[in-house]
């Protein structure tokens, strides 16, 4: 009899707290890619295989949590922020924890290790789009205060500060690949071709990372105005 | 007449095993809906709620219980009427009590969720329109009394939404809202000390047997200064408790230290709260109850005038002290772990905005849902996009609650006021 309670029944889960969860775990398997470039260039893909497992085990947490969060928005909910925006927030994180499965992915696939030259610029590539992950992950957890000053005001500037930073990072990592490309098209000649190519595919992936990193950003914004 | 002589003891007791019986039920469910706010935001512990609810309830049902007592007792049926045959006046307020009990029993072991209120007035109305006639209905005052059933949730939300907006812009959106809050928060904890004592002022020292007079003309004028001074005082003692709260910064969790300095105030509200249930939700039992001891007092004469015994409300009281020791603290309990998103700032003012809403119906005399009211309350601060979920089918079951609970308790009351007939004068 209890269970009906209307008072206690009015309350529904917030969805915003497993919005968080979903991208803490999108996040985590995007960190682990500094170490496997790390063990790629080490060519030790032992260790390298272990990463991947990881990755490959966050990006299926963060599925189930993806699941979890649209289960729980069922259209009757009376929700802060329109639900879609929601909903679409959700799957563009999780595309956060896809792309950095397809990177993982290509480069344990290929036993792929990029010339010795590029590998500084790699590793500093990959570290940039990692933080543009760790920043979009620091957006979404001012979700709860936003919710706290019921999305307005000081709470959403401080956001699109967050959200500046973000950007920033994301045009770093643009600047990043376009210089790495450079430096591969001189090598180009000197590799066999089939590498060539799949190398050009594992910077695009990377790059992707980092865009969808920046996608959240944008979603949070579109959800932040008014 | 020969009826009420020859039963009268017998009219009583059974009278006060019902009214009691009802207000047994009332502790033992509604007051959940009125303190689980307060325990799902965790600005109180169980046992804190119940000894709130256990006092408060009670002040609340002895000091501005009255209006609505007599609302139940003789604003629905003119017992003019009955005067030639007052035991159909006992009969009918007996089942009206015996329905809404059996009513709100059958609703809550099959988890419907009805409201007390709505359980009486329909039992109270159909008994009248069947058993005597349809002239013996106020329709009038009925029908005031059903627009209220849209106007107190309405009016409560809105009083929500403005004092959530209120506590947006002067203490949460600020550069320091720690600093703020203790500021402000005396100033709502002002508002409820004013209110309660308006309240008291007005409809409750009358049954107490004090008149205060400050020669200020009105009795509504001579209670403005002396609530604002125990506002005041309530601000003052709030102030202090307020004093002891420092800040803990934390950048998780950034608003934690204000929310722990609105958990006081949800202290307070809390216990509006559960005044204003009581000065409400009590009638509900003690009405009919008030009713038909009158009716057997004056030894079969309806006297509409007659002064309540003080006794009755004190039933109601202890009826409804009774129900939450006995049954409501686990109802609380399960609320309250239902509600975890509701952080105090939020619930003190949904509370607020309720028991204002509440109080003032119970003044003016109107039986409203206090439950339906705070509904309205939590979505008003919903409005003001404050709460990170809200469950909009509950809507859906309060208009069905609406839609079944005053034909059923009008049908079961028809049958009991028969089979009491049956029994008593065949």
């Amino acid at each position: 009899m209890v269970s009906r309670n209307t008072i206690g029944s009015l309350f529904g889960r917030s969805p915003i707290g497993p919005i968080q969860e979903h991208m803490q775990m999108a996040n985590e398997a995007a960190q682990h890619l500094p170490e496997l470039i790390q063990a790629s260039a080490d060519d030790d893909w032992k260790r390298a295989g272990e990463i991947v497992k990881a990755i490959g085990e966050a990006e299926a947490d963060a599925d189930k949590l993806k699941r979890n969060v649209r289960r729980n928005l069922p259209k009757s909910l009376f929700l802060p922020v329109p639900r879609t925006d929601l909903l679409a927030l959700v799957s563009i994180q999780d595309q956060v924890a896809n792309a950095a499965k397809d990177v993982a992915g290509i480069i344990i696939g290929r036993h792929m290790r990029f010339p010795e030259k590029l590998q500084p610029g790699l590793l500093e590539l990959t570290e940039t789009c990692v933080a543009a992950c760790q920043k979009a992950l620091t957006a979404i957890q001012e979700l709860d205060e936003l919710l706290e000053v019921g999305f307005t005001g000081r709470e959403v500037k401080r956001v699109e500060g967050m959200l500046k930073e973000l950007d920033k990072l994301e045009r770093r990592t643009d600047k990043q690949a376009f210089a790495l490309r450079a430096k591969l098209f001189k090598l180009e000649s000197e590799l066999p071709p089939v590498d060539v190519m799949f190398f050009y595919r594992a910077l695009t992936l990377l790059g992707g990372l980092a865009d969808n990193a920046e996608k959240v950003g944008d979603r949070l914004q579109i959800l932040l105005a008014k | 007449m020969e009826i009420i002589a020859e039963y009268g003891h017998v009219f009583l007791i059974m009278a006060c095993v019902f009214g009691f019986f009802m207000a047994w039920g009332i502790g033992a469910n509604d007051v959940a809906n009125a303190m689980g706010t307060s325990v799902g935001s965790r600005a109180l512990t169980i046992k804190q709620a119940i000894l709130i609810a256990m006092v408060f309830e009670f002040l609340g049902a002895y000091l501005a219980g009255g209006e609505v007592t007599s609302t139940i007792r003789k604003g629905i049926i003119d017992p003019e009427i009955m005067a030639d045959d007052p035991q159909l006046m006992v009969y009918g307020m007996m089942s009206a009590l015996l329905a809404a009990g059996t009513w709100l029993l059958i609703a809550s072991l099959k988890g419907w969720p009805v409201s007390t209120t709505h359980s009486i007035v329909g039992s109270i109305v159909g008994f009248a329109a069947v058993g005597i006639s349809m002239d013996a209905i106020y329709w009038g005052k009925v029908g005031g009394i059903v627009a209220s059933w849209v106007v107190s949730p309405v009016l409560a939300g809105s009083i929500s939404f403005g004092l959530f907006m209120s506590v947006k812009k002067f203490i949460l959106d600020t550069d320091d809202p720690f600093g703020r809050a203790k500021r402000y928060i005396p100033v709502y904890m002002w508002m409820v000390g004013f209110m309660i004592s308006m309240v008291t002022l007005l409809k409750g020292l009358k049954h107490v047997g004090l008149n205060i007079d400050m020669g200020l003309g009105s009795n509504f004028a001579n209670a403005i200064p002396v609530s604002a001074g125990i506002g005041l005082l309530v601000a003052g003692f709030g102030a202090l408790l307020l004093r002891g709260i420092k800040e803990e910064f934390d950048e998780m969790d950034r608003f934690g230290s204000v929310e722990r300095v609105f958990a006081v105030l949800m202290v307070f509200t809390a216990c509006s709260m559960a005044f204003a249930h009581g000065s409400n939700d009590v009638a509900n039992a003690v009405g009919p109850l008030a009713a038909i001891v009158s009716t057997v007092q004056s030894g079969g004469e309806i006297a509409a005038k007659s002064v309540m015994p003080w006794w009755i409300l004190l039933i109601g009281g202890v009826g409804i002290v009774v129900g939450l020791a006995t049954y409501g603290w686990r109802v609380i309990t399960t609320v309250g772990r239902k509600i975890t998103e509701l952080t105090p700032s939020r619930g003190f003012a949904a509370e607020l905005g309720a028991a204002a809403t509440v109080v003032i119906a119970s003044a003016t005399g109107l039986p409203i849902s206090t439950t339906h009211t705070l509904v309205g309350a939590v979505l008003g601060v919903g409005f003001a996009r404050g709460i990170g979920a809200l469950n909009l089918r509950v809507i859906g079951n309060i208009f069905m609650s609406w839609l079944i609970t005053l034909p059923a308790g009008a049908g079961l009351a028809i049958i009991f006021f028969f089979l009491f007939k049956g029994i008593f004068s065949p």
